[in-house]
C-alpha cells in the first residue's frame, strides 16, 4: 500500500475533461515524476491533491486519510508540502522569518493566539530555523528581505520552508521552470541530496526531461487527463506510447 | 525586562518620557508672544492626541500588519462612547465600569462585523466594513433612539438612576475621585504649563496599550499577521488558517477603538452618532498612512499631526496673517494674505490634503520614513535597505519600495 493512493479521479472544466479516471499509487520513500505534454492534466492533478480543486468524482488517500474536501492548510497539517512553479514566499519578511513561520505552523497547528510571547524568546524554534538555513547554505542571508533574493535563492528558500516542516510527502511543481542550466543542475543536486538524506517521498511534475531522468526513480506519463504508462526511467525512454504522446501520431 | 529586547525597551522608555512631558513640550512659546497660538499644551487638545493615538495604534494592528483596510472603525469608537455614557447614567460618574464595558461591547461588535466582512478581502472587505459603519451610524441616529438619544446625543440627566452615586461623589467624570477636568496650572517665567488629570489618565492608558502593541508586533502572532499581508497562498500551503488570525487582529483593533471612544466620553460626558460617521473612519486611515502604516510610532505621529492641524491651523484667520506680514508694503501684504487665505482657518483641510498628497507621493512610508531619511542623512548611514545584518530583523517597519 502506497503513501498516496489516487483512484478514479475525474475533473471536468466546462467542455474539457481535464482528468479522466486517474489512478496513481505512490510508494512511500519513492521519488516519482509525473510527466506529460502541455494540457495533460499534471497541474490539475496536483491542485486536487493539495485541496485547491475539488474533483468531480474519485478518491485520494494519503496514509489512508482522504484529502478530498479538505482545505489546503488542513492537508498541509497532514504532512503534504508543496513547492510552486514560481516560488511562493513571504516577500516582505526576512529570510529567517520565512523559515520561522512553518516552524510555528508545525508546532502550534493552523491557529494559535500567541500574541504576548516574544519571537526572540523562542530559542528552540530559532535554532531549528537557523539549522535549516545552514543546510541550504543561506545562513549568511538570514536578515535579508526575501523579495530581494535572486530567483534561485527564492526557490531554495521555498524548499527550505517546506523541508523544515518535515513533511511526509513533498509535491514539486516544475521546480526548475525558467532556470538557467547551471541553476537547474544545482536544483537537481539539492533535490537528490534532500531525498537521500531525509527519506521524504517526493512527487515531481516536470517538463524538462533532463531533470526527470536525473531524478526520478519512477515515472508516470499523463496525456489528455489519463495516465498512459507507469514505469522506471529506463523503460520510459524508449516507450512507443510516450513518443506518440509527445511527438504526435506521426511518430 | 518586560519581555522586550534592549532596543524596544529604549523605545518604550522614550515614549513614556515624551508622553509624560507632553504638557511641557507642546508649550514651547511664552504666553503673550506672537507664536503662542502655536502652543498645543492645553488639556483638550492633548487628550485628543492621546485618545486618537490609541485609536490609530489599534487600527495599525489591523491595517499596518495584515493590510486589511477597514473603513468602519468609527463604529467601534461610537460603541465605546455610548457604553461609557450609559454607565454614567446607570451607575455613577466613575469611568472604570464604562471603559470595561466599552472594550467588551466593541469586541463583540468587532467579532460580528469582522466575522462577516473577513469573508472577503481587498476592496470588498473595505466596502463591507464601510457599510456596517454607516448602518451603525444610521441606527444610532434614528432607529435606536431609546438607546442612543438620536440626534441630540446621549447625555446624563438629573433623573437618571446613577445607583452608585453618593452625596459626596463628583458630578463629572472621575476615576475613583480623580476628577478628569481638573488640572494644575504652573507658571514658569513667561510660560504656563497645564497638568490635567484627564490628560494623564489618557496618557497612562496610551502607554499601556502602546506597550501591548509593541508586544504584539514582536510576537509570533505579529509575524503571522505580516505573513498574511505578504502572501496568503503560501500561508495556507504552510498549514496556517489565515481567517482566525485576521479575525483576531480585527477584534483587537476594534477593542482599541472602543477604548478610545470610551475615553472620549470619559473626558466629556456625552456621546453622539456623528462619532460613527464615515468621515471619522476615514480620519483614522489618514492618520495611519500619514504617520506610516505598519510602523510602531507612525500612527501616533499621524494622529498628533492631524489633530494639531485641526485645532491650531484652523484658528489662524486673516487678521492674524495681517499682523504677521504687517512689515511688508500694503499692496504686497494684501496679496500674500489673499493667496494664503484658502489654506488657513476653515481651509485647514486643504493644507492637510496637500500635505497628505506630498507624503503619499514622496514618502510612501509616512512621516516615519521622512524621519528615518533625515536621520540617515545626518548620521551619514547607508541608506540601502535589506542589507544583511541583524538590525532589519527587529524592524517590521517600512515595507521596502522602489525609490
Amino acid at each position: 500500500m502506497g503513501i498516496l493512493e489516487v483512484s478514479n479521479v475525474n475533473k471536468r472544466f466546462g467542455g474539457l475533461q481535464a482528468l479522466s479516471n486517474v489512478n496513481l499509487d505512490i510508494a512511500a520513500g519513492s521519488l516519482h515524476a509525473i510527466i506529460g505534454p502541455n494540457g495533460a492534466g499534471k497541474s490539475t492533478l496536483l491542485n486536487v491533491l493539495v485541496g485547491k480543486l475539488l474533483p468531480d468524482t474519485g478518491t485520494a488517500l494519503f496514509n489512508g486519510v482522504s484529502v478530498i474536501g479538505r482545505k489546503p492548510h488542513e492537508i498541509n497539517q497532514l504532512g503534504i508540502s508543496r513547492v510552486f512553479q514560481t516560488p511562493e514566499i513571504f516577500g516582505d519578511l526576512t529570510v529567517l522569518e520565512n523559515i520561522l513561520i512553518p516552524c510555528f505552523a508545525k508546532r502550534d497547528g493552523s491557529f494559535r493566539m500567541h500574541a504576548l510571547e516574544s519571537v526572540a524568546s523562542e530559542k528552540g524554534i530559532i535554532e531549528k530555523a537557523e539549522q535549516m538555513l545552514t543546510d541550504v547554505d543561506m545562513i549568511d542571508k538570514r536578515g535579508m528581505t526575501a523579495s530581494s533574493l535572486s530567483r534561485g535563492d527564492k526557490r531554495r528558500l521555498e524548499m527550505a520552508m517546506c523541508l523544515v516542516q518535515e513533511p511526509k510527502l513533498l509535491l514539486l511543481d516544475e521546480p526548475t521552470a525558467g532556470m538557467a542550466r547551471a541553476d537547474t543542475n544545482n536544483t537537481i543536486d539539492l533535490l537528490n541530496h534532500i531525498h537521500e538524506s531525509r527519506e521524504i517521498t517526493m512527487v515531481i511534475i516536470e517538463h524538462d526531461m533532463h531533470v526527470v531522468f536525473s531524478l526520478a526513480k519512477r515515472i508516470t506519463v499523463l496525456a489528455q487527463g489519463t495516465p498512459l504508462v507507469e514505469d522506471t526511467p529506463d523503460n520510459i525512454k524508449g516507450h512507443p506510447k510516450v513518443k506518440e504522446a509527445y511527438l504526435g501520431e506521426a511518430a | 525586562m518586560l519581555g522586550l529586547s534592549k532596543k524596544d525597551r529604549n523605545l518604550l522608555i522614550l515614549v513614556i518620557l515624551l508622553t509624560l512631558a507632553t504638557p511641557i513640550l507642546l508649550q514651547p512659546f511664552p504666553e503673550g508672544s506672537a507664536l503662542a497660538q502655536f502652543n498645543a499644551g492645553y488639556p483638550d487638545l492633548m487628550q485628543r492626541f492621546a485618545i486618537y493615538g490609541i485609536f490609530a495604534i489599534g487600527f495599525n494592528i489591523l491595517f499596518g500588519l495584515t493590510g486589511y483596510l477597514s473603513f468602519g472603525h468609527a463604529a467601534f469608537l461610537g460603541v465605546g462612547s455610548y457604553s461609557v455614557v450609559w454607565m454614567y447614567k446607570l451607575l455613577s460618574y466613575n469611568v472604570l465600569p464604562g471603559l470595561i464595558l466599552a472594550v467588551i461591547m466593541s469586541a463583540l461588535f468587532a467579532l460580528l462585523i469582522g466575522f462577516i466582512s473577513l469573508r472577503r478581502s481587498g476592496i470588498y472587505f473595505s466596502i463591507l466594513t464601510l457599510a456596517f459603519a454607516q448602518m451603525s451610524f444610521n441606527l444610532a441616529y434614528s432607529v435606536l433612539t431609546p438607546l442612543t438619544n438620536g440626534e441630540t446625543g446621549l447625555q446624563v440627566y438629573t433623573n437618571d438612576p446613577q445607583v452608585l452615586m453618593s452625596a459626596g461623589s463628583p458630578s463629572s467624570p472621575h476615576f475613583f475621585g480623580i476628577v478628569m477636568n481638573e488640572s494644575a496650572k504652573i507658571d514658569v517665567g513667561g510660560w504656563q504649563f497645564t497638568f490635567s488629570n484627564g490628560y494623564y489618565f489618557c496618557a497612562i492608558i496610551a502607554i499601556l496599550v502602546f506597550y501591548l502593541s509593541l508586544r504584539i508586533f514582536r510576537s509570533p502572532f505579529g509575524i503571522m499577521l505580516r505573513a498574511i499581508k505578504t502572501n496568503q497562498t503560501r500561508m495556507s500551503y504552510t498549514g496556517l488558517n489565515s481567517r482566525p488570525y485576521t479575525l483576531a487582529a480585527f477584534v483587537i483593533s476594534g477593542m482599541y477603538a472602543g477604548l478610545a471612544g470610551g475615553l472620549l466620553a470619559s473626558m466629556d460626558p456625552l456621546a453622539g452618532a456623528e462619532r460613527m460617521q464615515w468621515t471619522a473612519s476615514g480620519e483614522v486611515v489618514l492618520m495611519t498612512i500619514l504617520g506610516g502604516a505598519g510602523t510602531l510610532m507612525g500612527p501616533v505621529l499621524g494622529a498628533g499631526f492631524i489633530k494639531y492641524f485641526e485645532n491650531i491651523f484652523s484658528k489662524i484667520n486673516d487678521n492674524i496673517l495681517h499682523t504677521w506680514f504687517s512689515a511688508l508694503p500694503d499692496g504686497l501684504e494684501d496679496a500674500i494674505v489673499f493667496m494664503l487665505h484658502p489654506f488657513i482657518g476653515k481651509g485647514w483641510n486643504l493644507t492637510l490634503g496637500l500635505l497628505f498628497m506630498m507624503v503619499v507621493i514622496f514618502l510612501p512610508g509616512g512621516l516615519i520614513e521622512g524621519g528615518t531619511r533625515i536621520w540617515n542623512l545626518v548620521t551619514g548611514k547607508n541608506k540601502k535597505r535589506g542589507v544583511p545584518g541583524k538590525a532589519k530583523e527587529h524592524h517590521p517597519t517600512p515595507t521596502p519600495h522602489v525609490n
